[in-house]
């Protein structure tokens, strides 16, 4: 699918992977510009649904990124959400819901160049596996 | 069966306990719940393998809890349930004791402490049964494995018969009836059933018991247990812990190791 241009939807958080995000831009670095970044407080408020949401509304791909461990604005809420997406991640899989469409990341304030390639690695990723009809498909009554 | 009728009969007339929370047939060949308010009443009380109920969903209920201090016949997965309400704060030592029935008589225990001991010394693991078909779907294709739950979520009503059922689903008031914002559509169609369905087993990751109650009280049968045992043999393999072990505990996904597996993090 030659024409295929992937939505990517990026949750980050505010200290960190959007400041790094904000970088990339600032250093005028060029990368991939299917991503729509939503930025969050911080990692620990990404709750699994906003992911569900995202691909209920058309996404075929998402980023999820905050700061490193030991790097959180708030200590630990970085610490907290790996574990929920450890879950998350298996729980995705069991039913069946392909986890390469979800890439996690650290990318620390000053990575705008691990930015630039998570989003244009990521975007190459989604654009081989193709359009999220699977997902899209479920809202077949039109209602969501 | 006898020893635990003299049980109820005795902790009701000595007033030790207000209410005795067992199980009298019921209807198909089932088991129900009953509650034991005198002594008198105390021969109604039956244990056999059709009482599977986890009577526990009654302690977290206001009016059951009006009743006072309450005796509650309990199987393995009702005792890990006890402890794991205990460790979120939600039971009062004082306010129960457990009832286990065995080969030779009752075993009544009054304290959490007591409650811990015989748990640890309980079989807690998932049956080999429950092993192997969980192995079964790990080798099952994606898109196999994305169909299967995809017929079997097709069926939900969203009935929350689930969650009613669920000792662990308290919540006074559930995600499900938020609607600013909607994260739940109300109509059971296959976007929404698949999104309640992760809900329901997300909220109860860590927590869960593994007591078969969800998918029992499931009037189309779907098998929640699979996802159940599922998320507790993740929280096992990745974070050795199990859920209702001990009253006082932290739990697994309101916590964290600074060297939790991050392997899939770039
Ligand atoms: S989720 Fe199901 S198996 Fe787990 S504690 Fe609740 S009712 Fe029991
Ligand atoms: S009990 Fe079964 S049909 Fe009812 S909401 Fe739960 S999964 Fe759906």
């Amino acid at each position: 699918m030659p024409d295929f241009q992937p939505k990517i939807v990026a949750f980050v958080c505010n200290w960190c992977t959007y400041a790094g995000a904000d970088l990339t831009g600032t250093s005028r670095m060029k990368y991939s510009p299917q991503v729509s970044i939503i930025r969050f407080p911080c990692t620990g408020r990404i709750d699994f649904m906003l992911l569900l949401k995202a691909f209920a509304s058309g996404a075929d791909g998402i980023i999820v990124s905050g700061c490193h461990p030991n790097d959180c604005h708030y200590s630990s809420g970085n610490f907290h959400a790996r574990r929920r997406w450890i879950i998350f991640r298996g729980l995705l899989d069991f039913l069946g819901i392909d986890v390469r469409r979800v890439q996690f990341s650290w990318v620390s304030a000053a990575e705008g160049a691990k930015w630039a390639q998570l989003v244009n690695e990521t975007s190459e990723r989604i654009r081989e596996l193709g359009p999220f009809a699977g997902y899209q498909r479920l809202r077949g009554l039109g209602v969501g | 069966m006898n020893a635990l009728r003299e049980k109820a009969r005795e902790l009701l007339a000595t007033k030790t306990v207000q209410v005795v929370i067992g199980y009298a047939p019921g209807s198909g060949g089932a088991a129900r719940a009953l509650f034991v308010r005198e002594a008198a009443q105390a021969g109604e009380l039956v244990f056999d393998e059709t009482c599977l109920q986890n009577l526990a969903a009654y302690l977290m209920k206001p009016e059951v809890r009006r009743l006072g201090r309450a005796a509650l016949v309990a199987r393995p997965a009702t005792l890990r349930t006890i402890l794991q309400l205990a460790a979120e704060n939600q039971l009062a030592e004082s306010s129960l004791l457990a009832l286990v029935p065995g080969a030779d008589g009752v075993l009544s225990l009054s304290t959490f402490s007591a409650i811990e001991a015989h748990v640890a010394a309980q079989d807690n693991d998932l049956s080999a049964a429950e092993k192997s078909e969980l192995e079964k779907f790990a080798a099952m294709g994606l898109d196999e494995r994305r169909e299967f739950w995809q017929e079997q979520f097709s069926r939900c009503l969203k009935c929350y018969a689930c969650r009613a059922a669920c000792p662990l689903c308290y919540c006074t008031r559930c995600t499900v009836e938020c609607n600013q914002p909607q994260w739940i559509p109300v109509p059971a169609h296959d976007l929404g059933n698949l999104e309640w369905n992760v809900m329901r087993a997300m909220h109860l990751a860590g927590r869960c018991t593994n007591c078969g109650d969800c998918s029992r009280a499931c009037p189309v049968g779907i098998p929640l247990y699979l996802l159940n045992q599922k998320l507790c043999s993740d929280v096992l393999s990745s974070f050795n812990q199990r859920s209702g072990m001990a009253a006082r505990a932290d739990h697994s996904l309101s916590t964290f190791k600074p060297d939790d597996p991050e392997d899939f993090i770039r």
